[in-house]
C-alpha cells in the first residue's frame, strides 16, 4: 500500500536538494495548448508525456507548462518551445509518441525536429 | 471530446481561471440508479447572474481573445445525449459548482477514459492549488486530498517528480474505476 510514511520519506529526501522551481530558473519552457480545442485534439497525453520524459531524464532546468488557446486550432495539439536567445519553435499535430524524440533531439541536443514543426505542416 | 475525463479536465480549467485555490471534484457511479455524476466545485470568483444565464451558449465567453467558448456546451451536450443533464450554481465571491449527470447504460454515453491522466495534469500544472478528488462506485470510495499531502510535504512542492509518482501509485491502488469499463 502507498502509505503516508512513504510520502514523509520523499519529503525528507527531497529537502536536501530542494530548489525552488519557478519560471526564472528554467532555461527551457515547453508550453502545451490546453484549451478546449487542444484537449479535444489530444493534448492531454502529450502534456503527460512531456512531464514524464522531462522527469525521467532529470532535466531540472526545463519547465513544462500549459496555456490556453494559441489561436491555430486546426493544428492542435500545439506545443511551443521557448529557449533564451533562440527563436520560439512551434510543434503542431503533436502526439505522445513524438515526445521522446523532441526531448532528445531538441531539448537535450539543441536541434529542433523540423519535420514536426508548423513550417513543415503548412 | 472522446472521453468524459477530457470534459472534466476542460471544465476544471474554468475553476482555475476563476482564481480558485480549492477545487473539489467528484466522479460517482450509482449502478442501482444507472447514474453517473461528475461534479466540479470551486471557491473561485463566481459568476454574475447574467454570466450564469449565458454560460451554456457557445457564443458566450469571458475571454477577450476570441468569441467562442465550447467547454460547457460540449459537456452539457455529452450529458443530455444520454438522457442526463447539466446544472451550474454560482455566486460571486463564493464560487461555482458544475454538475453533469449521465445514464450509465446509454449507448451515447462517452467512456470516462483516463481519469488518472486528468488528475495528474491538474495537480502537476497547479501545484499551489488544492484538490479534493473523490471517486465512488457504489460503496467503494477513493479520496485524494492534496491538503493532506501538503501538510506532510511541508515546503516540498506537489509537482516534485517523486511526489507525483507517489500520487500516481496511490491512484492505482485505490481508484474504484480502475479496470472497470466505465
Amino acid at each position: 500500500m502507498k502509505s503516508l510514511e512513504e510520502l514523509k520519506a520523499i519529503r525528507d529526501k527531497a529537502k536536501g536538494g530542494l530548489a525552488v522551481r519557478d519560471e526564472s530558473d528554467a532555461s527551457t519552457k515547453i508550453v502545451v495548448g490546453m484549451a478546449t480545442c487542444g484537449i479535444a485534439a489530444g493534448a492531454r497525453p502529450v502534456l503527460n508525456a512531456f512531464s514524464e520524459e522531462v522527469a525521467r531524464r532529470g532535466l531540472s532546468d526545463v519547465m513544462v507548462k500549459q496555456t490556453g488557446c494559441i489561436g491555430i486550432c486546426q493544428f492542435e495539439p500545439v506545443v511551443e518551445v521557448f529557449q533564451p536567445g533562440k527563436e520560439k519553435v512551434t510543434y503542431v499535430k503533436m502526439t505522445a509518441d513524438k515526445v521522446a524524440e523532441i526531448v532528445t533531439e531538441h531539448i537535450v541536443n539543441g536541434r529542433p525536429v523540423t519535420k514536426y514543426t508548423i513550417g513543415a505542416n503548412e | 471530446m472522446k472521453e468524459l475525463s477530457l470534459n472534466l479536465l476542460d471544465v476544471a480549467q474554468n475553476s482555475l481561471s476563476a482564481g480558485a485555490d480549492l477545487v473539489e471534484i467528484s466522479v460517482t457511479a450509482d449502478t442501482a440508479d444507472d447514474r453517473l455524476e461528475i461534479s466540479i466545485k470551486d471557491n473561485g470568483c463566481g459568476m454574475s447572474s447574467e454570466q450564469l444565464k449565458a454560460v451554456t451558449d457557445p457564443f458566450f465567453t469571458t475571454r477577450t481573445t476570441r468569441k467562442i467558448g465550447l467547454g460547457i456546451p460540449l459537456f452539457k451536450l455529452a450529458a443530455e445525449q444520454t438522457g442526463g443533464g447539466l446544472s451550474i450554481d454560482s455566486e460571486q465571491g463564493v464560487g461555482t459548482q458544475t454538475k453533469a449527470w449521465f445514464t450509465i447504460s446509454s449507448i451515447d454515453r462517452m467512456p470516462l477514459g483516463d481519469l488518472k491522466g486528468t488528475v495528474d495534469i491538474l495537480i502537476r500544472m497547479n501545484p499551489n492549488v488544492d484538490f479534493l478528488y473523490t471517486e465512488r462506485v457504489d460503496e467503494k470510495i477513493m479520496e485524494l486530498d492534496t491538503r493532506q499531502f501538503r501538510e506532510i510535504l511541508g515546503d516540498v512542492p506537489l509537482d516534485n517528480p517523486e511526489v507525483m509518482d507517489w500520487i500516481g501509485g496511490y491512484y492505482d491502488e485505490n481508484s474504484p474505476f480502475l479496470n472497470t469499463n466505465y
